[in-house]
């Protein structure tokens, strides 16, 4: 129910109120049009998060990365201490 | 998809499992509170990485599960009016109330409509001047933004013949309640990544102090669920008890200030009765006087409902972590997703469908 699923924002459709901005957001190739009403600061190419029609967030990409990264010092720790 | 793949990369899955078995020295009990992350536990067998230690119990963030059945019971007649057009999400359908579902009202020729969005409810309303147009609002505060802009935008732009039957839900309360428990098992927390994409996560320190459990707000996929229990686990066993954040890259402590706004704007903090486990105080939303004309409730005078439910099912303590799904004699045999006794059977998120769909558990299990 909760189900949020991040999406590339393939263009934008400006309005004067932001509650009524929308973009068209590309999810593995369905596009569908959602509601920038929440993430009004999300540009195009840019990914968001989104659920039931509206975008909630706006993906960090730096955090994103930074999983990984620790992930991969977690290795090299690893394989220093055997 | 960016995103989603290389959150499941087994790679990075094994490396995390050899983490947490390295970490663990004795046994915790962490509960995932999201129904979408026990999909994934159950789906993707992330409990199966985990050392004998760690137990993982499958938490009330169901909204589909826990929405009472007297709710049902009121969606049900008024989906069965001539002059309304019921709209609900798909999965609300399926949902058993006293004596019928949705399916059944529609199936006689009720006029009931699926949506992906609140928003489409209310293009209905306006395509169908001569029809009440009603949505079943359910959900998490993950929805509550969505729902509350269908309200917003039917009182700006003057939608009369639009209103919503809500049953509205919050996470915090329900996790104190699991907490103040007698019967309490859990020592740690995922929490809901999505709900907290909405709120942030300055709600859970005054929490995590009081019951001195570690709350950490984890995603959806399997490297993110390791790695909030390689987070909580490294808590319980340091002996902290903080607030931290896994699902960075959607989650921001103050959370989406203008969702935030806009559910305060039209809903208001008031009780509700959870399936299964009862009423919680200050659990849930309804509308604000302002926007009560787009209660259904009060518009249509659907008037008190009592229903009961099965006396066999044990949903209550499936969602309160006390039970698992298999541990219940009606499991697989009386009690299926196409017929389901409760709760938590009822929701393809819900803990007892999970384990029905992707367990290979010889039915029916006896204890």
């Amino acid at each position: 129910m909760c189900l949020a699923i991040p999406g590339k924002i393939e263009s934008v459709s400006e309005h004067e109120d932001p509650l009524f901005k929308r973009a068209r957001v590309n999810f593995g190739g369905i596009i569908k049009d959602i509601s920038l009403a929440y993430v009004p600061q999300a540009r195009v190419g840019e990914y968001v998060i989104v659920h039931v029609g509206f975008a909630i967030s706006k993906v960090h990409e730096e955090e994103a990365r930074k999983v990984f990264e620790h992930l991969r010092e977690m290795g090299e720790l690893e394989e220093l201490n055997p | 998809m960016k995103y989603i793949d290389e959150y499941r990369d087994p790679k990075f899955a094994k490396k995390l499992s050899l983490e947490i078995h390295r970490i663990t020295t004795k046994p915790h009990v962490l509960m995932e509170v999201c129904g979408g992350q026990t999909h994934s536990i159950v789906k993707f067998g992330i409990d199966t990485l985990l050392p004998r230690e760690i137990e993982l119990v499958h938490g009330p963030g169901c909204p589909v599960c826990v929405t009472p059945l007297e709710l049902i019971d009121k969606a049900i007649a008024l989906a069965s009016r001539e002059d309304v057009i019921f709209v609900s999400f798909g999965d609300m359908l399926r949902v058993p109330g006293s004596s019928r579902d949705l399916f059944s009202v529609k199936a006689r020729g009720g006029d009931i409509r699926v949506v992906y969005s609140p928003l489409d409810a209310l293009k209905i309303a306006k395509e169908n001047p001569g029809k009440e147009v009603i949505f079943f609002a359910v959900g998490f505060e993950t929805t509550a933004p969505a729902n509350a802009m269908a309200v917003f935008q039917a009182k700006t732009q003057g939608i009369k013949n639009f209103s919503m039957l809500v049953s509205h839900v919050l996470v915090p309360p329900a996790m104190e309640a699991i907490l103040s428990s007698p019967a309490n098992r859990v020592r740690g927390f995922l929490a809901a990544g999505h709900v907290c994409t909405v709120m942030g996560y300055t709600e859970y320190g005054p929490i995590a102090r009081k019951y001195k459990v570690p709350i950490v707000v984890t995603g959806f996929e399997p490297v993110d669920i390791l790695q909030g229990v390689y987070m909580c686990v490294k808590q319980l066993e340091e002996g902290r008890y903080e607030v931290e954040n896994q699902y960075a890259r959607s989650v921001v402590k103050d959370g989406n200030v203008p969702a935030i706004a806009m559910i305060k704007n039209v809903f208001e903090v008031v009780a509700r009765k959870w399936r299964g486990v009862g009423p919680i105080a200050q659990s849930g939303l309804r509308l604000k006087e302002e926007f009560r004309a787009f209660d259904a409730e009060i518009k249509f005078d659907v008037g008190q409902v009592t229903a009961e439910e099965s006396a066999e099912c044990v949903s209550g303590l499936v969602l309160q972590g006390i039970r698992k799904p298999h541990e219940c004699p009606a499991f697989g045999s009386r009690c299926t997703p196409e017929h389901p006794l409760g709760a938590t059977m009822v929701s393809s998120e819900g803990a007892c469908a999970a384990y029905y769909r992707y367990r290979n558990i010889p039915h029916p299990v006896r204890v």
